[in-house]
């Protein structure tokens, strides 16, 4: 195996700030250069095996930033989210191929899948881009006034408990259902849940999109 | 009332813990294992070298914990696919697949799964949960044909190293001379390729290992198979190399044949390259489309000059014969269907 999955360095928390019910933002010094899309290994413990999560946060920033949700089942975010500033904290080095890249793109995520996303924006990549991400609930829509800025009209958000103006009311997946005249020559982003990746996945190849363009990244 | 805890599953050890715990003697932790796993009982009142009182202090908190299947379904070719409940109206399905010379099970791992394989039914039913080293093996255990196993391949639902301890503990109380005592040659697990699953199943385990590959190149692997965004072919083949195989143990690599997609010329000569000095095995397989997807299986005639071709480049490549297809043997369609049922039952 290569060691870039299986090496840890240890790094110390700058900062762990709640930004919305149940998610987090973890900050602590970049040690390693990374693709933006790429995910790192995470754990408190030198015997546990790393939980992996995507980097949120720009290729050239000084800060290397994590962003995630308490697991009610997990073990590992409840501790995580209640590191303070110095705590130790085991990296490894940055690994995956879920490259962000210049091409336009539609960029799909539910949840804390839009990290990589993040990541890809504040690393330049946002041109050509929509960005749609999906929410249970309003205040779910990390870092929403940023992107909204940032994206304008191609930043779509989609709650399903909650109405708003400018939010589409609904799943992603009926989002995209209602859509006509998806462009076909687009890459689509997808990452979150495998149910979510799945189920568009399968909405975006019956509306003519080659598999072929479809990239996905799932969260197991 | 909450439900007891099934000793069924339990490793040697955790049954010492326990043993320790109800202040029996020590010894009684093997006299269990032997109940559980070499013999031919179901309830623990009939462990009978055990006292009466350590039966009824264990049967307190403990049950012995088979659960039998619910449903059966009959290929004309001897196939059966058997349905076990999974807990909360969830299901999981084990293929039993008898053949002149051996009789496999095919187990599942997982309640649905997260990998989310283009090409793969049970993906399309999401993930719903792990299951327990006691689920696991109550497949194989309330089997009505278990005594005529003779192979375990853990290639039914799920990504069994997305559940990495219970299947490791499973493994090993299959092979264990406490356990099952299976040769571990005879058990399989296969794998989309999570590399640290692999270096931890390969270190601490004897069986067999399978690797879906379905694609030399990286790219067009992708494209079918997310896994690969995260760990890449080049990391699965270091993690194969890195290991000491030795005489008895295989590696195998699963390729499913699609039409156009993945059987070319350079596909062979893609293959030849990236198991260049593994000793191994490809298995070909046909594709049973599933509702919705986008490709083919590739046609017998391909399927065979595909085999030919990988055979005279010095790879052993066989064609897995197709078993069950009346029966909706690829694996998820028959849970798929009775979690349907379920879900339409309950609006």
């Amino acid at each position: 195996m290569t060691e870039e999955q299986t090496k840890l360095f240890t790094n110390k928390i700058i900062t762990v700030e709640q930004i919305a019910p149940e998610a987090f933002i973890l900050a602590m010094p970049r040690l390693h250069d990374f693709v933006p899309g790429q995910v790192v290994g995470l754990t408190l413990d030198e015997t546990d095996p790393p939980r992996l999560y995507s980097i949120a946060s720009g290729a050239r920033e000084d800060e290397m930033r994590i962003l995630f949700n308490i697991i009610p089942q997990g073990s590992l975010t409840k501790k995580l989210s209640k590191l303070k500033k110095g705590d130790r904290i085991y990296v490894t080095e940055p690994f995956g191929s879920f490259y962000g890249k210049a091409d336009p793109a539609f960029w799909i995520a539910t949840g804390t899948g839009i990290a990589p996303y993040l990541s890809m924006y504040r690393s330049g990549l946002e041109k050509n881009k929509v960005l749609i991400h999906g929410s249970r609930s309003l205040d779910s829509f990390y870092f929403q006034k940023e992107l909204k800025e940032k994206f304008g009209d191609h930043y779509i958000r989609c709650c399903t408990r909650e109405s708003d103006r400018d939010v589409f009311k609904g799943r992603i997946t009926e989002y995209l259902r209602q859509q006509r005249n998806l462009p076909t020559d687009y890459k689509y982003y997808l990452c979150g849940g495998s149910e979510m990746v799945v189920e568009v996945r399968d909405i975006l190849v019956d509306k003519g999109i080659p598999f072929g363009n479809i990239v996905a990244e799932i969260y197991f | 009332m909450q439900a007891k805890e099934p000793l069924f599953g339990k490793t040697l050890d955790e049954l010492q813990e326990i043993v320790r715990q109800e202040g029996l003697p020590r010894f009684t932790a093997k006299q269990i294992t032997d109940w559980l796993y070499k013999k031919d009982i179901t309830s623990i009142e009939e462990m009978t070298n055990l006292s009466k009182e350590a039966r009824q202090k264990l049967s307190e908190k403990y049950d012995f914990g088979l659960t039998p299947h619910i449903t059966v379904s009959k290929s004309a070719d001897g196939t059966k696919k058997y349905l076990f409940p999974a807990g909360q109206g969830k299901f999981i399905e084990s293929a039993y697949i008898p053949e002149k010379d051996r009789a496999t099970l095919c187990v599942s791992s997982q309640v649905g799964c997260k990998m989310g394989c283009l090409f793969c039914a049970t993906g399309k039913q999401g993930f719903q949960g792990q299951l327990s080293t006691n689920q696991i093996l109550n497949q194989i255990r309330s089997l009505p044909e278990r005594e005529m196993l003779s192979n375990i391949v853990f290639m039914g639902m799920g990504e069994p190293f997305d559940n990495l301890e219970d299947v490791l503990k499973s493994v090993n109380i299959l092979t264990e001379n406490w356990g099952f005592e299976m040769a571990p040659r005879r058990v399989t697990v296969s794998t989309i390729g999570i590399v640290p699953g692999i270096k931890k199943f390969l270190e601490e385990t004897k069986a067999h290992l399978a690797v879906s590959l379905h694609s030399p190149f990286e790219e067009e692997r992708k494209k079918i198979m997310p896994i690969e965004n995260v760990y890449s072919l080049p990391q699965v083949m270091q993690a194969i190399r890195d290991t000491e195989w030795g005489r008895q143990r295989r590696v195998s690599f699963e390729y499913i044949m699609f039409k156009g997609y993945n059987d070319r010329e350079r596909h062979v000569k893609g293959l030849v390259k990236l198991l260049h000095g593994i000793k191994c095995r490809i298995n070909l397989l046909r594709f049973h489309p599933i509702p919705g997807t986008p490709l083919q299986s590739s046609d017998d005639q391909t399927i065979e000059w595909f085999r030919d071709a990988l055979k005279q480049k010095g790879i052993t490549t066989t064609i897995r014969t197709s078993r069950g297809q009346d029966i909706e043997a690829a694996c998820g369609l028959l849970s798929t269907r009775e979690l349907g049922k379920k879900e339409s039952t309950k609006k």
